[in-house]
């Protein structure tokens, strides 16, 4: 009989048609699966079934809408550890061009790609024929305005706030992420052979006087390589800790800000901000969240009323259609 | 293995060029010495290799199906693949990456998901290629015996190995390896028995002949004798064709046909031993010609899809337009102030803001290629290949009795089944069961109505209801008259003995019996078990008995009365004018051997006969003759000659009965029990014969299977068909045997077949002709109505005509049998032309048709038989389901008008109430004249329904789920019958178009008589003009060409063997499984696919939308927030999984609602679920959702220090949540699977995501997403948006689609509702119909007792419209005929529902079709009058359009002409006018029956 099958198939048709398609098949089976008999939940989308999602989103959103909103209004007040940032607008940093211009391997302390950044950093890559380092727009176009706050004491002469470099990274971006090239010499000797950004004041290796804070890994630097989402954004510059509970970080008086200008932003027709903020649990200040909770919470109540109304009114009717099937 | 000297075709190399051009080819024998050769000795070497050469360019028979060697997969596999519109695109969009300026990928990742697609492709390619290898192999290794020169005998070779010209030996039951011209066979007559199952499905066997010339050989075939050249056809695919000759040595020509043509894969039957040389090999077998790859068919919502991607193209072009527009302007306004972020050419100019927006441009492309869905081909094809399975596993589509199932044979077009709008169904095999059951016959002009037979067929149509008892039926039958009371008992137990099969019968039981069936066609006791007429069955016996004396005295027909005479040559016609091969059960292929038997003493009688005997004719012709030989036969014991006696059956029944029933068997068979009362021997081994001695028929067609079985009833019996002798078997002459002379084949155009004989008894030349009456008529010697013989003649016809007229409006198939006598001297003289036709080798088939044609004149008319063609089971049903659902059903068939309108009412095809346009025109201006007429008609009657119509649309969305036949019911719309000639009219170019109008008006239409060709012409037409989407079903070849035109091609694994199906796209069992496929498979498919469609376009859109929103963010620096990982992969990984659950298991409607309500059937015709502007409101919504996902993020994260892909991190995952509440609105059926893959896409996402953040610190730039997700998770604000972004975007769907629900359901959402209500009660599978309830209930109400009043058991004559009531009420008409009104009492009581039988003119047969009123008149004298009146209406009409004289088809197309352009209202007008008090009665309770069901729906 195999005989007869072989035959067949040939004479049939080459190719074998369907997954179980030929006459071979014997009865199917009695599966739930196969018969497409699967148990199942069938929801039904009329004003009645849908109402109620729409109530428990009121329900659930309103209050969650004010609670944020609470909590981000709480914002304002001036306790526990305060950030210092610096903002600017019209910042395109997700320029596609710009977003690409960077080689992290070199930031990775990669010694090959040191010397030899990658192609993306064109035309940041080198610079009177030394490989420049960190290479690539983003590193050359990198803040260096320097920022100082000063609390002006009743007694008018300033006294420094005490701003804090370090731990304004992401842990990882510090401590993986970004790495000075490997070595035990003085970072100026591993960056031998490089040269500084072409808009830079000093090379990457004088950014700061604390080692640990210093060429690759100089937290200024890893923040600024992060580029923003959209054009108007701020990034963190300085830690301000709390010193005591009694007092607020920020004691209410009048302070002085020195602005070192390096950073021009007429090119681009953007503006320069600075801002001191505390944040919640629920990060800085932002009001957006607690309103549109609010707001879509309110309006999903009121469609549930809407559909509560129609369900209502053409309860009926429905019914009645269904009879006549 | 040693090898043969090759095939040799064309002798020597100077001739080869020449040949190959000729349109012949030349086989050898391969054992020759090639031609070219001059010295064997000399040029043995050469020559072998020569030859070898030579073999070269004609194909061994090797099979090779596969498409790619190891070496050209990967080329071919991707040429073919980039055919593919869509993969050019992508891999172009891929390769665009490579250009360092615009990429906006890392180049080697965006190639991933592109490869990952034509890998997949590939890897599928690859493994159909290899199993096709692996089947290639399987078969190239089977073995088979060649005949070897070397070792001069025949030896094991593969079959790979055979060359053309090779000598092969084929024992029996071995399939044929290449198409072999058949040489020698171990059957004395050079016959050999093939089976074609593999080539065409049919299982009947079909005979083979040795080449003429070599059938004479004694001795045993020697190959290294053939010395002939063989001249044939190149090969070709003609499977009925095959011509050439073969040129023996002497110089001598002989023709070869097809039937000395053995084919490849054809399995040798009956047959020790064959030897063959073979003539075509490998794949210029016919076989493999024929074998044509699959289809490939695009679905109309592929088109409608491929349509919408070209409007993502366009988007998507806008999109990077704009893009570049503003990305130009954007660099602009930068330009001069070189600032910081604007990054310059690496050479350091600045760009230009045109070179810049170019980049841009290039880069949005690839940027927002999701738009272009790469993965919506391939979740199609696997949505497809799925639902495919599903359909396939479907156990509501499995047939029990074939064991068959439902095939998809086209994976690409299920989606299509949903969406059909016209069916066009062949009628034979298609709506009939296409087993032939003989039911009445006229002889002599005596009609012969068979009720006993009737009664039976009845019966087993209860049978398939399984509801009756048994008893009270017994008890019924068993009040009959003493006359029929032996056959009521034989039925009786034959009933019960059904019966107790089907109840009892277990599944394997009734696959066994299927498998039985199956070896042999047409045998289901339904058709094997006739009933005799007992008035014909005396005369058949006194016919016997009488030749039985008188059989060697002069003139033994002499003796018998004309209408004697005509009853015998009536049934001996029956019994031999057909190719019906006798086989015996318990080896069904085994011809039934008796030539030992023929060998027997009367020698002298064969010598006599072989006088003439143009072929050989080795052995024994005539049978041992008389009654006493046959006894003293079964007496020795040797009951072999009993065994195959035609009354076998009658036999067991008789031995049944004997232990059951004695008295009554006694009874029952008085007039012939004596002569073959049964031998004590027999007594004792009932049960062992029961088992061996049936015998079995195997007939090309089922109809010649009917009247042998028929014949066989009357205990005149085939026993044994030989090519060149018939033996029948008859209880008192015993067995006949009749000398074949020739077999005049059936064919098309002539319409009958001839079978010339030497009849044993008056040793005279007779033709007996079969054929349809049509023909057969016209053939008929012409009789003066001088004499008083031809006078009678001539009343006989005319009786005849009556009766076939009769017939064919009982919707039976009617063949008349006629016969000639031939003396000598007109035989002699038409042999020598028939020879001369025979031997002529160039237009052999035009010469034996003239020849034929010569021969079938001057016939005596014998009779006419009616068969009956049983509707299969559930087609009424099916039909008024499909009807239901907004179908249009057209029949097309070559039958006659009559039986085509006949079977279309009891398929309900035609409603009683409806009007018949008829359309019968007989040249091409009456056919416009008659097409305008109709569609004025036509319109003024849409004019009077327009006030309906609007009506019904007014009451919103609850008017679609009203049955239709309430509101049809009032003003039912016409339905048109045409005819084949009028067909061919009306496709004429100018008149198509009034044609299609005029059909679309109409509820259905019939075409009759028409040709293969109109129906495919009448399928294309509807297909172009309409732009509708067709569906064709049939069975038979005739129906492939209609089946290939239309959308989709359904074939029946019928009787008819396998073209149609092979040619289908889907092949089902049974018609009534269209009505699953279609409504509910076919909506689903629709349904799932269209919505999975649309949701890939919601999807990609909305998530292009996200980028395309970030843009005027970025300068429109086509830059992406979205890691591109996430980009390329979220649509093949993420997102997928849970789309394509729903796209295979979602039901929008269960199955049982679907199927009790097939109205929800119209939203797929009607596109519904994917309209264009459904589509756009989809895109719309897109665009929303996109805005939603895009600014709840961005004004959440307004001016925060957030980086670019922790940002675009948070927006995929809002994506990947909006997509899945998404989904999640648009399932209408959870099941455990859609739970968990939606739960499998998230866990999947964000693993992924978290594993590829940690992965590698200074990877993937530019994005280098190191510990992005990590810290996002920790961000509460993540969480926040999370929530708020998705239920923000699909709170407006979600109210739009609740308030849509209330307000405006659709009819699918009222069928769910209703189907969550109250489940239970739709459950009930069939009762739901109304109109089945309502016959139900009227059976109830019959079963109780027999005291219905009169008019309701008409009224249930008339409401009821399944097929039994309609034949009842036709023989009603019958029983109007003097001749058939003897038996009143029992007419009335066997069929109860005629119990107050209307007698009725023949003249006056009333269609019941417009005036079904008029149809059952109070008796003649009414019906007379309603007749003359609408004669008088018809006059002028019927002379200007010239219709046929034929009485009845004038009666048919005038009636239906006057009430259809008469006057509108006349046929609903008549019932309510009839006169007489009873009759009135009847017309309002009809009126009220069919109102009722309206009334209370409306």
């Amino acid at each position: 009989m195999a005989m007869n099958y072989n035959s067949k198939d040939e004479v049939d048709g080459g190719p074998p048609c369907a997954p179980g398609g030929t006459a071979k098949t014997p009865r199917p089976d009695n599966t739930a699966f196969k018969q497409q008999r699967l148990p199942a939940w069938q929801p039904i989308l009329t004003a009645g079934t849908v109402l109620p999602t729409f109530f428990i989103i009121g329900l659930i959103f309103i209050p969650i809408g004010i609670g944020i909103f609470v909590t981000s209004n709480n914002i304002r007040e001036i306790e526990g550890n305060v950030f210092m940032y610096y903002a600017l607008s019209n910042f395109y940093q997700n320029h596609r061009r710009y977003v690409k211009s960077r080689d992290d391997s070199q930031l990775n302390g990669d010694s090959s790609a040191l010397l030899n950044p990658s192609k993306e950093c064109e035309p940041y890559r080198r610079n009177e024929d030394k490989p420049i380092a960190p290479c690539g727009a983003i590193a050359n176009s990198m803040f260096n305005d320097t920022l100082e706050l000063f609390l002006m004491g009743n007694d008018s002469y300033p006294t420094p706030i005490t701003l804090k470099k370090k731990s304004i990274a992401w842990w990882t971006d510090k401590n993986v992420k970004f790495r000075n090239p490997p070595g035990e010499e003085s970072l100026e000797e591993r960056f031998k052979g490089t040269t500084k950004p072409v808009n830079w004041l000093n090379p990457v290796y004088m950014l700061d006087s604390d080692p640990d804070n210093n060429g690759f890994i100089n937290e200024d630097f890893i923040v600024w390589m992060r580029t923003a989402a959209l054009p108007n954004f701020r990034k963190l510059y300085r830690l301000i800790e709390r010193k005591s509970d009694l007092h607020p970080t920020l004691p209410a008086g009048r302070y002085y800000l020195n602005i070192t200008y390096n950073y021009p932003v007429h090119s681009f027709d953007g503006r320069k901000r600075m801002i001191l903020s505390t944040i919640s649990w629920m990060g800085g200040k932002n009001p957006f969240l607690g309103i549109a909770y609010i707001a879509i919470g309110s309006i999903s109540f009121f469609l549930g009323v809407v559909l509560l109304v129609i369900n209502h009114k053409y309860r009926n009717s429905s019914n009645t259609a269904d009879i006549t099937i | 293995m040693e090898r043969e000297p090759a095939a040799a075709e064309e002798p020597g190399p100077p001739g080869r060029r020449r040949r190959r051009r000729r349109r012949t080819r030349t086989v050898r024998s391969n054992l020759l010495p090639p031609p070219g050769a001059e010295d064997p000795a000399a040029g043995a070497a050469k020559g072998e290799r020569r030859r070898r050469v030579c073999a070269q360019h004609l194909a061994d028979n090797r099979l090779k199906t596969t498409k790619y060697t190891l070496l050209s997969f990967l080329p071919k596999n991707l040429f073919e693949q980039f055919h593919r519109l869509a993969n050019v695109y992508f891999v172009f969009i891929a390769l665009l990456n490579f250009v360092p300026a615009v990429n906006a990928f890392q180049p080697g990742l965006a190639l991933a998901p592109v490869l990952f697609i034509l890998a997949v492709t590939a890897f599928k390619d690859l493994w159909e290629d290899y199993s096709r290898h692996r089947s290639d192999h399987e078969i190239n290794h089977l073995g088979c015996l060649v005949f070897s020169r070397e070792e001069n005998k025949y030896v094991n070779r593969f079959w790979k190995e055979i060359r053309v010209g090779d000598f092969v030996r084929l024992r029996c039951n071995e399939i044929i390896p290449a198409d072999i011209l058949l040489l020698s066979s171990s059957d004395p007559d050079g016959l050999c028995h093939i089976e074609t199952a593999n080539l065409d499905g049919e299982t009947n066997l079909k005979r083979r002949q040795v080449v003429r010339g070599f059938s004479g050989l004694v001795s045993e075939f020697n190959p290294l004798t053939f010395t002939s050249v063989i001249e044939c056809e190149k090969p070709n695919n003609d499977l009925t064709r095959f011509r050439g000759c073969i040129i023996h040595d002497n110089g001598k020509k002989a023709g070869l046909y097809k039937e000395n043509l053995l084919l490849r894969g054809c399995t040798i039957r009956n047959t020790d031993a064959v030897v063959g040389i073979v003539i075509y090999a490998g794949h210029e077998t016919k076989a493999l010609l024929n074998n044509s790859g699959p289809r490939y068919k695009r679905s109309q919502l592929e088109r409608q899809m491929n349509c919408d991607v070209l409007w993502c193209v366009l988007l998507l072009i806008c999109m990077s337009l704009f893009s570049a527009v503003g990305h130009g302007l954007w660099v602009r306004q930068y330009q001069d102030k070189r600032s910081l972020f604007d990054v310059p050419e690496s050479d350091g100019s600045a760009l230009s803001p045109v070179t810049a927006a170019v980049y841009s441009f290039l880069t949005m492309i690839i940027v927002l290629q999701v738009l272009i869905p790469i993965s919506l081909y391939v979740s199609i094809e696997i949505v497809k290949v799925c639902q495919v399975y599903f359909i396939n596993q479907d156990m509501e589509l499995y047939d029990e009795e074939t064991d068959s199932q439902l095939q998809c044979r086209a994976l690409n077009i299920t989606e299509d089944l949903g969406q059909i709008q016209y069916i066009f169904s062949d009628k034979t095999g298609t709506l009939t069961e296409n087993k032939m059951v003989f039911r009445r016959c006229t002889v002599s002009g005596i009609e012969y109505s068979h009720d006993a037979n009737a009664q039976r067929l009845a019966r087993y149509q209860e049978a398939d209801s399984e509801e009756e008892e048994v008893v009270p039926r017994g008890g019924l039958v068993s009040q009959r008259g003493s006359i029929g009371s032996h056959q009521s008992i034989r039925m009786m137990h034959r009933t019960q003995s059904t019966k107790s099969h089907r109840r009892t019968g277990s599944r394997a039981e009734a696959k066994r019996a299927s498998m039985l069936s199956r070896h042999t066609a047409f045998s289901s006791p339904m058709e094997k078990d006739i009933t005799p007429d007992p008035k014909l069955l005396e005369k058949v016996s006194e016919c016997d008995r009488c030749l039985a004396v008188a059989r060697h005295q002069e003139h033994p027909l002499a003796h018998l009365s004309p209408e004697l005479s005509d009853v015998f040559d009536f049934f001996i016609a029956l019994t031999i004018c057909n190719t019906v091969v006798v086989t015996s059960p318990d080896q069904p292929r085994q011809k039934v051997r008796v030539r030992f038997e023929l060998k027997s003493p009367v020698k002298t009688i064969e010598d006599f006969l072989r006088r003439f005997t143009p072929s050989r004719l080795t052995s024994g012709c005539s049978s041992i003759g008389n009654l006493a030989t046959n006894k003293s036969n079964h007496k020795s014991g040797s009951n072999f000659l009993s065994n195959l006696s035609s009354n076998s059956t009658l036999l067991r029944l008789e031995d049944k009965l004997g232990q059951s029933a004695p008295a009554i068997a006694s009874n029952g068979y008085s007039s012939q029990a004596g002569n073959w009362a049964p031998e004590p021997t027999r007594e004792q081994e009932p049960e062992l014969k029961k088992e061996e001695l049936e015998l079995r028929y195997e007939a090309e067609s089922p109809d010649e299977a009917a009247l042998v079985y028929a014949a066989k009833a009357y205990n005149c019996a085939l026993v044994d068909r030989l090519h060149d002798q018939v033996s029948v078997e008859l209880p008192h002459l015993g067995r006949l045997t009749f000398e074949l002379l020739h077999t005049l084949g059936f064919d098309s155009i002539r319409k009958r077949m001839s079978v010339v004989i030497r009849h044993p008894i008056t040793d005279e030349i007779n033709v007996y002709t079969k054929g349809a009456d049509s023909v057969v008529m016209d053939l008929l010697l012409p009789c003066s109505s001088d004499d008083a013989r031809g006078r009678h003649q001539k009343k006989i016809r005319s009786k005849t005509q009556n009766f076939l007229n009769m017939y064919a409006v009982e919707g039976l198939r009617t063949l008349c049998i006629a016969k000639r006598v031939l003396s000598e001297e007109e035989y002699a003289c038409w042999l020598q032309s028939h020879l001369e036709a025979e031997s002529s080798l160039d237009n052999r088939e035009e010469l034996l048709f003239q020849s034929a044609i010569r021969l079938e004149t001057n016939l005596h008319l014998l009779g006419a038989t009616g068969i009956e063609d049983r509707l299969q089971e559930g087609v009424p049903e099916t039909i008024a389901k499909l009807r239901q659902a907004g179908l249009q059903i057209w029949v097309l068939t070559g039958d006659k008008q009559e039986t085509a309108i006949n079977i279309a009412r009891a398929c309900k095809l035609l409603d009683h109430e409806e009007e018949v346009i008829t359309l019968n025109a007989e040249s091409q201006e009456a056919c416009a004249a008659l097409l305008d007429q109709c569609l004025h008609y036509v319109q003024s009657r849409g004019l009077h329904s327009t006030p309906e119509k609007t009506e019904g649309k007014m009451s919103v969305g609850f008017s679609p789920l009203c049955p239709t036949p309430a509101s049809t019911a009032s003003n039912p719309s016409p339905s048109l019958v045409i005819d084949g000639r009028s067909l061919a009219y009306a496709l004429e170019k100018n008149l198509e178009d009034k044609f299609l109008f005029l059909a679309k008006q109409c509820q259905s239409v019939l075409c009759c008589r028409s040709t293969p060709l109109q129906k495919s012409m009448v399928v294309k037409l509807v297909r172009s003009k309409l732009k509708a989407m067709t569906l064709a079903i049939g069975d038979g070849a005739n129906d492939v060409s209609m089946i290939q035109v239309a959308d989709v091609g359904v074939g029946i694994l019928g009787q008819e063997g396998m073209q149609a199906v092979m040619a289908s796209d889907f092949a089902v069992p049974r018609f009534r499984y269209l009505e699953r496929l279609l409504i509910v498979h076919g909506h689903w498919c629709y349904s799932r696919l269209a919505n999975m469609v649309l949701y890939f376009f919601y999807k990609n859109t909305m998530f292009v939308g996200l980028l395309f929103w970030f843009q005027f963010y970025c300068g429109f620096s086509a830059s992406a927030m979205i890691d591109q990982w996430y980009l390329i992969f979220f649509n093949l990984l993420f997102s997928s999984l849970p789309q394509l659950v729903t796209g295979v298991l979602d039901k929008d409607v269960p199955a049982h609602v679907l199927l009790t309500k097939p109205q929800l059937y119209r939203s797929g015709q009607n596109m519904e679920e994917y309209r264009p502007q459904t589509f756009w409101l989809n895109m719309v919504d897109a665009a929303f959702q996109s805005l939603v996902c895009f600014f709840i993020p961005y004004l959440a994260y307004y001016n925060s220090d957030v980086d670019l892909f922790t940002w675009g991190t948070l927006i995929t995952a809002i994506a990947l949540f909006t997509f899945l509440l998404h989904l999640g609105i648009e399932t209408r059926t959870w099941t455990w699977l859609n739970w968990i893959t939606c739960g499998f896409s998230i866990i999947l996402f964000f693993t992924v995501a978290l594993i590829y953040n940690a992965s590698c610190a200074a990877c993937y730039p530019p994005s280098n997403p190191y510990w992005t997700v990590q810290t996002l998770l920790r961000d509460p604000v993540f969480y926040l948006t999370c929530l708020i972004a998705p239920v923000t975007a699909l709170l407006p769907r979600l109210f739009f689609k609740a308030l849509q629900g209330s307000l405006f359901p659709t009819p699918l959402q009222l069928g769910r509702q209703s189907a969550r209500k109250c489940p239970k009660r739709l459950n009930i599978p069939k009762e739901t119909f109304a109109q089945g309830r309502l016959e139900g209930d009227l059976r109830t109400d019959h079963s109780v007792g027999r005291t219905i009043s009169p008019s309701a058991s008409l009224s249930r004559d008339r409401v009821s419209q399944d097929c039994t009531s309609q034949a009842a009420w036709h023989t009603q008409q019958a029983a109007c005929s003097p001749e058939a009104s003897e038996e009143p009492s029992m007419v009335d009581n066997s069929v109860p529902l005629r119990d107050d039988t209307v007698l009725e003119g023949l003249s006056a047969q009333s269609p019941g079709s417009s005036t079904w009123g008029a149809a059952v008149p109070e008796g003649c004298p009414e019906e007379s009058k309603v007749k003359s009146t609408s004669a008088g209406r018809v006059a002028p009409l019927s002379s200007l359009f010239n219709l046929p004289n034929f009485s009845s088809i004038n009666w048919i197309s005038s009636l239906s002409l006057v009430s259809g352009l008469g006057n509108g209202q006349a046929g609903r007008g008549v019932p309510v006018q009839a006169p007489s008090g009873r009759a009135g009665l009847k017309g309002t309770d009809h009126g009220l029956l069919l109102v009722a069901p309206s009334r209370g729906r409306s």
